[in-house]
């Protein structure tokens, strides 16, 4: 039986959880997160250790794997385009 | 009965910091001793940190344990790899040295890309094993850049794994700023504690 891929509002809960975990916001804060959401160079401590912290961790948790050459300003600026970014992975997987 | 604590590596011992004091002194009040070193090169330690390797690490870590009569290991994270495997005790969501090095080496070539500068994992890999390579602050040494690779937690170990899971709340290693949470500190003592209690 195939396993059915992560639905996108699955991968959105998901994301949002790490990014509680990684800003230590509470749940209603994050859940307030839209597409045009600043993060990196947006949120002071999303400082570099951070966003690597928050990258291994989506990989963990949404079993996808993160190439060196994913990693770009685009990606990482919005919450949208984080989202993008994570539900393209999940899908190529 | 006394415990000897080997806390997270680099980065992730700052944001552990808090929680792991704060699980000592719960052992303290349960009347059981801990003892906390700094491993050579880390925290207040004297050695340059460029020096070490994990082999040294593990020698320290079994040197301590004997020097403080310590009948119990508890490691958090990275901890685990300095770990002597034959002592009784608990592993705190432990880690491989390959995913500990991974995060460092995502954040410096982030934070290299941000100044313009194009670095990419794999030749820095690369210049830590020749030659070792300064990590997020750390100037990694080539040996123990090279063993952290290839380290990880021992499954025949005589250690118990406690998880997130079964600490509850977000971890605070992953937290952009150190946090601390008297909850978590409650938990992980009490997994201790019991795991002491004569049967």
């Amino acid at each position: 039986m195939t396993e059915l891929a992560p639905s996108r509002s699955d991968i959105d809960t998901k994301l949002r959880a790490i990014l509680r975990d990684v800003l230590g916001l509470d749940a209603e804060r994050v859940e307030r997160f839209d597409g045009d959401t600043g993060l990196f160079g947006h949120l002071p401590e999303l400082d570099s250790m951070a966003v690597a912290g928050l990258l291994t961790e989506m990989e963990d948790r949404l079993d996808i794997i993160i190439e060196d050459d994913d990693v770009d300003g685009e990606m990482l600026e919005t919450y949208g385009g984080l989202l993008a970014f994570a539900e393209a992975k999940v899908v190529e997987n | 009965m006394r415990v000897l604590v080997l806390p997270a590596l680099f980065d992730e011992a700052n944001k552990l910091r808090r929680l792991t004091v704060e699980v000592m002194q719960r052992l303290d009040g349960a009347g059981i001793d801990s003892v906390l070193p700094d491993l050579p090169g880390c925290n207040e330690s004297r050695q340059p940190l460029e020096a070490q390797s994990l082999d040294h690490w593990r020698q320290c870590a079994a040197a301590a344990a004997a020097h403080f009569s310590a009948t119990h290991v508890l490691t958090l994270r990275g901890g685990v790899l300095a770990a002597p495997p034959e002592m009784p005790g608990w592993n705190y969501a432990p880690v491989a040295g390959r995913q500990v090095l991974r995060a460092m080496l995502r954040a410096r070539t982030i934070a290299a890309r941000e100044a313009g500068r194009d670095e990419t994992i794999e030749a820095l890999q690369q210049t830590g094993r020749s030659e070792g390579v300064e990590l997020a602050g750390w100037p990694l040494g080539p040996d123990l850049f090279a063993q952290l690779e290839s380290a990880a937690p021992q499954p025949d170990a005589a250690q118990v794994e406690i998880d997130q899971g079964a600490i509850g709340g977000g971890a605070l290693w992953l937290r952009a700023e150190p946090d601390e949470s008297p909850e978590q500190a409650d938990a992980l003592a009490a997994a201790i504690a019991t795991g002491l209690a004569p049967a």
